[in-house]
């Protein structure tokens, strides 16, 4: 889980550092998505679109989200696969889906469309609903490590 | 396709690979770098605050550069500013996708992005998606 980017020698900045270059990508591809194609990079809207009612712009939400994996596998061909664990149990991988995939519907928003997008925007929603949600994943881990 | 689609079907894949780069180099594509940040009382991992303190901002000034024209490049219109409540919905909402978001460690962009490294995350994708339809379908039933 070591960090890609070796900036300072001191492994905590450097996590910092690494989450700040990602970051930097990040802004820019919400930026571009908006100042381009008039859009905010809201992943689980888009994603959502592909399982219900399809709207109109289902094509290039779609190659926004075939983007993600593209952008993974270039990371792949740069620096190695990226380093990733995912949980073993098959049944907590799907609850955890499932209260993903229906709280983001039921606030209209996750952390790409409401964390990025929405305080850029300076939302009051998207501030509160970041707040509860960081409020309640980390309520969540520190229950799990209790229990 | 006209050259306004095309060139418009052509941002989103950059913006999604862009996107896509910054999950993997960030670290947040990893579960157990997100529970690490999420792990406050524990062994906190500040890694990701670096995410937001770059993103947002950046993110912010191509909205203030959007928001001096009249529409985006492509043409079509920028969204109207937010307009909905503050509500039960919202809160809700937020409070059921945090349990999950913690459970997992995985929000819906780097799991779909690891589709492309593990198999597993195909079971977590399917319950999201399926979470999402049963919330439309109660929606829909509620609404006259």
């Amino acid at each position: 889980m070591d960090v890609y980017f070796h900036l300072t020698g001191h492994p905590g900045l450097d996590g910092i550092a690494n989450g700040a270059i990602g970051g930097v990508l990040i802004g820019l591809a919400a930026g571009l998505l908006m100042l381009g194609n008039g859009r905010i990079a809201g992943i689980s809207g888009f994603f959502a679109g592909m399982t219900g009612q399809v709207p109109p712009t289902w094509k290039e939400d779609f190659l926004f989200l075939l983007g993600l994996p593209v952008g993974g596998a270039l990371f792949a061909l740069w620096r190695g696969e990226p380093h990733l664990l995912l949980p073993d149990s098959p049944w907590l991988l799907a609850s955890a889906g499932f209260l993903v995939g229906f709280g983001a519907r039921m606030a209209n928003g996750c952390t790409s469309g409401h964390t990025i997008c929405g305080l850029a925007r300076l939302s009051p929603r998207s501030l509160v609903a970041t707040a509860i949600f960081m409020a309640s994943a980390i309520a969540t881990v520190a229950v799990e490590k209790w229990l | 396709m006209s050259r306004g689609t095309f060139v418009r079907l052509g941002i989103a894949l950059v913006s999604g690979t862009l996107f896509g780069l910054g999950l993997a180099i960030s670290g947040m594509i990893d579960p157990r770098k997100v529970l690490g940040f999420l792990d406050l009382f524990g062994a906190w991992d500040p890694s990701l605050i670096g995410v937001m303190v770059t993103a947002i901002p950046l993110t912010y000034l191509f909205y203030r550069l959007s928001g001096r024209r009249s529409a985006s490049l492509t043409g079509r219109p920028f969204p109207p500013p937010p307009a909905l409540p503050i509500d039960r919905r919202l809160i809700l909402g937020a409070a059921i996708f945090g349990l999950g978001w913690g459970l997992a460690g995985l929000c819906p962009g780097p799991a779909l992005e690891a589709l492309a490294f593990d198999a597993r995350a195909m079971v977590f994708v399917t319950a999201m998606a399926s979470g999402m339809i049963l919330h439309h379908a109660i929606n829909r039933s509620r609404r006259p």
